[in-house]
């Protein structure tokens, strides 16, 4: 019923129908593979699921495609015992997002008219929302893997699912390692969407042209090397949400495409005329100001009106207070678990480190700070020779200092009008800190507040420098 | 020593899976692209922080892998080691385009046998 060329089922209807395009309608990821266990098919939905395209990888091992466990530790495909029943089996995937996606697979046999055993069928659903519900929910104080206590994620707690219900275009704001990739699949996960497809693409990842065929696809011969048809991440996200990182990199040009998307939800691939309704929730998410970047023209206002429907913004670490410490914790518990050490916790001198430090990467630095402590530990606490020597290390640490200045004005004001460029850093920071409390009339929490640092970091600076004497 | 990479190997291939990886290749490349060294080291077993720490400690540059987890990524990128990974194809094939400088992430260089 199959026929040659083009892939067609013949017999079952009047006319002929697509063997893809019958798998493609399948809400399920499924792969055909042969007796050998090479690709020979995979559908839209696992295209999706595993981000690599049908084209890319016929003929490859789906070993390589899948990427998961069970294709490793005892894959049925490849045993010397050919199954001759559907099976059943749980596992993970890695896909090309480097996520580790839950799944199960069902295993079924192909087999000829004559009934011998010419390939396999697997279909692989997503079973991430499923895992979530068996006891996973995540802590109390917290919104599934989020956590922290602060007043800032209070507030986005309570409106998180709300968000997640409703089907309005959500633009995520923060600074990098906030979180905003994580937020944006919680939404996901808990809208009524959840079951269909989170694609992510990342905007500032690829050339203009490339990113134009990545989102809306083109048509076979659109240009030279176009030598089938792709259907793009709109299309892959078919009843999904599309997740648009780095919006802010949107080239002009692809700007204008996806303001015409919001307008008629219709998405027009490359070199074709014919365009393709498609019901897809955009989140998108951005470190930039948006409103500076309308302002200087690097970005249409227009857009930001369509995308900004719902706004969010995630509070950058150093405005989340004790969170620092709940986070600290969280992640030493895991990270001990997982690496299978014995630490109880962190010195004292160690954690006043950890709690003084400004983290301008956030999240993700604090988390890469308590692995690389707990990785180097060989104690049962964490000490602060353990930490990356730019935590502990005055000249380390002045990169660190100037990204700080960057995103406090008021502080590169105090610096730039000292204008003395022959000073050690020290004289300088010195410097810095007299002025301040020069200019907040010797009250330390205001002096604190200018340079952008907690009052007990300019306490133990002024000790240090021996100004509170 | 030149530029220090750590192939993930699954058989003559490169792994699907950097946290299953059980077997790895580290050869170290000259400056006119020729192999230099090339070590084979079957590991006790699959473990992404063991295999992390190993290439912090035998300081290599660059990793091929095939799927990799978002935390190992940005841990090995952080640590300034170069990942180039979603690399699918055999060993043999990866190491003429590493000679060559032009692995790229993502690239498929199977080739049916």
């Amino acid at each position: 019923m199959l026929s040659q060329g083009p892939l067609r089922v013949d017999g079952l209807f009047a006319a002929p129908v697509s063997f893809p395009g019958l798998l493609d309608s399948i809400p399920l990821g499924v792969a055909v593979v042969d007796a050998g266990g090479r690709v020979v098919f995979i559908n839209r939905f696992l295209e999706g699921l595993t981000g690599f395209e049908c084209k890319d990888v016929i003929s490859i091992p789906c070993a390589y495609v899948l990427r998961s466990n069970i294709c490793i530790e005892g894959c049925p495909v490849r045993s010397r015992r050919p199954i001759s029943e559907p099976l059943v089996v749980e596992g993970d995937i890695i896909n090309r997002e480097r996520q580790k996606i839950p799944v199960r697979i069902t295993f079924a046999p192909i087999v000829d008219l004559d009934g011998k055993a010419v390939g396999t069928l697997e279909a692989v659903q997503d079973i991430r929302m499923l895992s979530r519900l068996n006891g996973k929910s995540g802590p109390p104080f917290g919104f599934g893997q989020i956590i922290g206590r602060s007043p800032q994620m209070e507030r986005i707690y309570e409106v998180l699912p709300v968000i997640a219900q409703s089907d309005s275009s959500v633009l995520l704001t923060g600074e990098t390692g906030s979180g905003k990739d994580f937020v944006a699949e919680l939404i996901h996960q808990a809208s009524p969407r959840a079951k269909d497809p989170f694609i992510k693409v990342n905007c500032g990842a690829l050339p203009e042209t490339l990113l134009e065929s990545e989102l809306f696809g083109h048509q076979k011969g659109a240009f030279t090397g176009a030598i089938e048809n792709k259907p793009g991440r709109f299309r892959l996200a078919h009843n999904g949400t599309l997740y648009l990182t780095e919006i802010g990199d949107l080239p002009l040009s692809l700007q204008v495409k996806l303001l015409t998307f919001f307008d008629d939800r219709v998405v027009f691939p490359l070199g074709s005329t014919k365009g393709f309704h498609v019901d897809v929730r955009v989140i998108a998410a951005t470190h930039r100001n948006l409103e500076q970047m309308v302002r200087e023209g690097r970005f249409r206002e227009d857009l930001l009106f369509r995308l900004n429907v719902v706004r969010l913004r995630l509070p950058p670490l150093r405005e989340r207070g004790d969170d620092v410490q709940l986070l600290l914790n969280r992640f030493l518990q895991d990270y001990a678990a997982k690496l299978k050490k014995p630490i109880k916790g962190f010195s004292a001198k160690a954690l006043r480190i950890l709690l003084d430090y400004s983290y301008p990467g956030n999240v993700r630095e604090l988390r890469n700070i308590v692995e690389y402590g707990l990785t180097i530990c060989q104690e049962d606490q964490i000490q602060p020779q353990h930490l990356p020597a730019y935590l502990t290390d005055p000249k380390a640490r002045e990169p660190e200092v100037a990204a700080a200045e960057s995103a406090e004005p008021t502080v590169t004001l105090v610096h730039r009008a000292s204008g003395d460029d022959g000073m050690d850093w020290s004289a300088l920071e010195r410097k810095m800190i007299l002025e301040a409390m020069l200019k907040a009339k010797g009250r330390r929490g205001k002096a604190a507040a200018i340079l952008g640092w907690g009052r007990s970091t300019l306490w133990r600076k002024m000790k240090q420098y021996g100004i509170d004497e | 020593m030149g530029n220090k990479t750590l192939i993930c190997l699954y058989g003559d291939d490169i792994a699907p899976r950097f946290d299953l990886t059980t077997e790895v290749l580290i050869v170290s490349f000259g400056a006119d692209g020729g192999i230099e060294e090339e070590r084979n080291l079957v590991l006790p077993q699959a473990s992404p922080e063991k295999l992390c720490h190993m290439i912090l400690t035998e300081d290599v540059k660059t990793v091929v892998c095939g799927g990799i987890e978002e935390e190992y990524f940005q841990y090995l990128t952080w640590k300034r080691v170069r990942v180039l990974d979603s690399v699918i194809g055999p060993h043999g094939r990866v190491l003429e385009r590493l000679a060559s400088g032009s692995l790229a992430a993502g690239e498929i260089l199977w080739k049916p046998r």
